[in-house]
């Protein structure tokens, strides 16, 4: 009952996106306001029926109906609550209804949004709507989540072990958070687009909705590396697998669009390449929905695939992204750009920024479907793995790191280059010494990676830099520069903790990839294995009974050169029950920032014929920075959020109560 | 459908960091180094894009135990890659040939950060065209002057 009464609700949603896109749309062109509030009231409606839609799916996991085949297909009476309720979204079907969530709850928010010009808010509810239509009837018509089976079965199949992680519980809603968050971004640019006007205000209206789908987008992303950091076989935090890269392209353009819209904001220049990156973000998402859901690319990451389906995925895709980019080309140059400064200013800083994020974004796309385009016109297979990105991408980047730190420091219009650089000087002196002293101390000795530490510390010192300068600490002193500091918008905070989280990120990545130390050892109970400065002791292998599997759990004590106890670490192996497959649950025994990561493997005998076990183990220094950049990244990006000058309704009550808020340097 | 997901299910949990193996390792420290780099390049052609260093397939474990026993009688690394190129064709390599019909993807990053410096000194020309002022414009402003002292 609940089942039938969450497909009608998916209907009803399809039925009300389509009235939210033809009530908006006759709305926006006879200037009535009843029924562009009736096309906002059915964007809600919208909402509201696939929320039901998606509370009946998660029903039925819970309950284990295995009269729903996606249930048969993905749940087991036996499977933990927690993998009962994220195994809705983690299927094919379950998927798409968790993206469809997302679009239509982002469809609500705009619709619920104050302050926005009368004729673009229609045309973005009207755009939205039409996304929503295309995916929702996608969903309903060719990947129904709820769909009966007419002969149940007694016990479903359950979901892929792998995929039994309370990670599963977080990634993939953060991360289609995300996708789906550039989707208003989109719409914005559209509805702007046939209005005709991109300005200031526009370019203000885009960015917290940019910044919410960032920040989102780089926490469901930290996650996933965590995620594949952690399960054994993944590549490890990134391999430049097809499906990372898919998460990574909108988000490369998506940080892109945040320093163009910046631009736009303060100084309405680049508008028409501002929409150019508003719409190429949610194309970049749909086209990584493409991607990994019709396995189109082999990929570890890739499951519940169905490439029949794939191909409506991706006519989907060249409908929307294939009329906004006509639009675009039809309107964009009739835009003007007011803006001119001179080679030396912020805006050159933010240009330079965007050639170089835009490069990058090419790369990725062109290094994950190269292979394939390759494959269709020549039929020649060829890989594009980690050494190509390591060429091409790295450097890239290593460029951007290196201007990074000055463009804040630059003003508008025409920036002085020489003084940038004297407030510069520090972070500079700073950085070397960071560099000469990885190589002077750290063994083995490896220059490349010494310098790539010194550019993280770059980074770092240079956002403390920007915030000292800012705060004129070392003219106007302590009291002076704390009275500044707290007066300093949330924006200008946002900008420094995302740099600096960047910065904490590239030295996490440069320590972890250049000095890990690996061992591997068959141990029997008792025996012992040297990894770096830790000593890692097998002490016992006992049997354990899980809810829905059953394993060798090893108790390997870890002690450091004194002999002193670190921790106990207690990696496992199991077998499930549903399939009787094995996978190896990895320990991981964090000391300070570095992670001890210990692997029980196969059992093989050891020395002398005693039973043993395969143990491998690894020392990843400064492993932690590397997913505790990106965390302070999306900090930075929350707070800039919650700047005032961006809230959401408060646009035009805060210009009319606030008294002018002392003006940054800026 | 169930076929192919066990054997996607299967194919993920082949591939298990392996290559750090002690019962395949070689005895010169030096040389097996160089074969763990080689591995990292190495693509593993039965698995889901992963590298014969991750992999515990049998193949990966054919393909280490060709790269040991190359390295340890003494082949260079583009000895062993040829090798590898002439047998397994060039997907087997992770990193694509500096050829003619890769041009466009070794290019392309370049290319397109050229592309914007272009763009980005083509506009500094006609902004600093557009600050000069036409004889036009310059006698508009000798009349406006002229109204301000009246």
């Amino acid at each position: 009952m609940i089942d039938e009464l969450g497909q009608f609700a998916l209907v009803l949603g399809f039925c009300l996106s389509l009235a939210q896109v033809a009530l908006s749309f006759t709305g926006r062109a006879r200037r009535n306001v009843t029924l562009t509030s009736a096309g906002e009231g059915a964007a809600l409606g919208a909402f509201a029926a696939i929320a039901i839609g998606f509370a009946a799916l998660i029903h039925a996991f819970v309950t284990s109906d295995f009269s729903v085949m996606n249930v048969a297909a993905n749940s087991h009476t036996e499977k933990p609550m927690l993998y009962k309720v994220a195994g809705a979204w983690g299927s094919h079907e379950g998927s798409i209804l968790l993206w469809c969530f997302a679009l239509t709850g982002y469809g609500a928010a705009v619709a619920l949004a104050r302050g926005l010009p009368f004729g673009l808010k229609a045309l973005t509810v009207a755009v939205q709507g039409s996304l929503g239509a295309l995916f929702i009837g996608y969903m309903v018509f060719a990947s129904n989540p709820l769909l009966r089976l007419a002969m149940p079965p007694v016990e479903g199949r359950s979901l892929n072990p792998l995929l039994q992680d309370p990670a599963l519980a977080a990634h993939p809603p953060f991360l289609y958070a995300g996708y789906v968050g550039f989707s208003v971004v989109f719409s914005l640019a559209a509805a702007a687009l046939i209005e005709g006007r991109i300005d200031a205000a526009w370019a203000r209206w885009v960015r917290p909705w940019a910044l919410a789908a960032w920040s989102l987008l780089t926490v469901g992303i930290t996650l996933g590396a965590f995620w594949a950091y952690y399960e054994l076989g993944w590549g490890g935090w990134w391999f430049w697998d097809p499906v990372e890269n898919a998460s990574f392209m909108p988000w490369l353009l998506g940080t892109a669009l945040l320093h163009s819209a910046i631009v736009t904001e303060k100084r309405g220049g680049f508008p028409a390449w501002t929409a150019f990156l508003a719409m190429g973000c949610f194309t970049l998402s749909m086209l990584g929905a493409f991607l990994v859901r019709s396995g189109v690319l082999t990929s570890v990451h890739a499951f519940a695939v169905d490439p029949k389906r794939g191909a409506l995925l991706l006519a989907i895709l060249a409908i929307a992204a294939g009329s906004g980019f006509v639009l675009f080309a039809w309107r964009a140059p009739k835009l003007r750009d007011p803006a001119t400064f001179a080679p030396i200013s912020r805006e050159s800083a933010l240009f330079v920024n965007n050639i170089i994020l835009a490069a990058v974004t090419v790369t990725v796309l062109l290094g994950t479907l190269y292979p394939l385009i390759k494959e269709a016109i020549t039929g020649d297979t060829i890989s594009v793995g980690p050494p190509f990105f390591n060429l091409t991408f790295t450097p890239l980047m290593i460029v951007a790191f290196i201007i990074l730190p000055a463009g804040p420091l630059l003003a508008w219009k025409r920036g002085d280059a020489a003084a940038a650089l004297q407030r510069l000087g520090a972070a500079a002196l700073a950085a070397f010494a960071a560099a000469l002293l990885t190589l002077a101390l750290v063994s083995p000795r490896k220059a490349l990676a010494s310098a790539a530490v010194g550019v993280g510390a770059w980074l770092i010192a240079g956002a403390v830099a920007e915030l000292v300068d800012r705060t004129r600490l070392l003219r106007a002193g302590w009291r002076e520069a704390g009275r500044r500091l707290g007066g300093l918008p949330r924006g200008a905070w946002g900008m420094s903790l995302a740099h600096l989280g960047l910065g904490v990120f590239v030295l996490g990545a440069a320590f972890e990839t250049a000095w890990k130390v690996e061992t591997a050892q068959v141990l029997s109970p008792g025996g012992g294995v040297t990894l770096g400065a830790y000593h890692l002791t097998l002490a016992s292998i006992t049997d354990v009974a899980g809810p829905n599997y059953d394993a060798e759990r090893g108790a390997v004590v870890v002690t450091d050169r004194q002999g002193a106890a670190v921790c106990t670490a207690l990696p496992e192996r199991r077998t499930y029950d549903a399939g009787g497959q094995t996978t190896s649950e990895v320990a991981i025994c964090p000391s300070a920032l570095n992670d001890i990561y210990i692997v029980l493997g196969e059992r093989r005998s050891a020395a002398g014929g005693t039973p043993g076990w395969l143990v491998r183990a690894y020392w990843n220094p400064w492993a932690r920075l590397i997913f505790l950049g990106p965390i302070i990244m999306a900090l930075g990006g929350a707070i800039s959020l919650s700047d005032r000058r961006l809230r959401f309704a408060v646009g035009r009550r805060a210009v009319a109560k606030t008294a002018p808020a002392p003006a940054p340097a800026e | 459908m169930m076929v192919r997901r066990l054997f996607l299910a299967l194919a993920a949990m082949a591939c298990i960091a392996a290559a750090a193996d002690p019962a395949e390792r070689l005895a010169d420290p030096a040389k097996e180094a160089r074969a763990r780099n080689l591995f990292q390049q190495v693509r593993c052609l039965v698995c889901q894009n992963e590298s014969i260093d991750d992999s515990e397939a049998d193949l990966a474990r054919d393909l280490r135990g060709v790269v040991r026993q190359q390295v340890a009688a003494g082949a260079s690394d583009a000895q062993v890659k040829a090798f590898l190129l002439a047998h397994y064709g060039e997907f087997v390599l992770l990193k694509p040939s500096f050829s003619a019909s890769n041009a466009l993807l070794w290019g392309a990053p370049f290319l397109v950060t050229l592309v914007g410096a272009g763009v980005l000194i083509l506009r500094k020309r006609s902004a600093a065209a557009s600050e000069v002022l036409t004889p036009q414009e310059e006698a508009r402003i000798q009349a406006l002057r002229q109204d301000e002292t009246l």
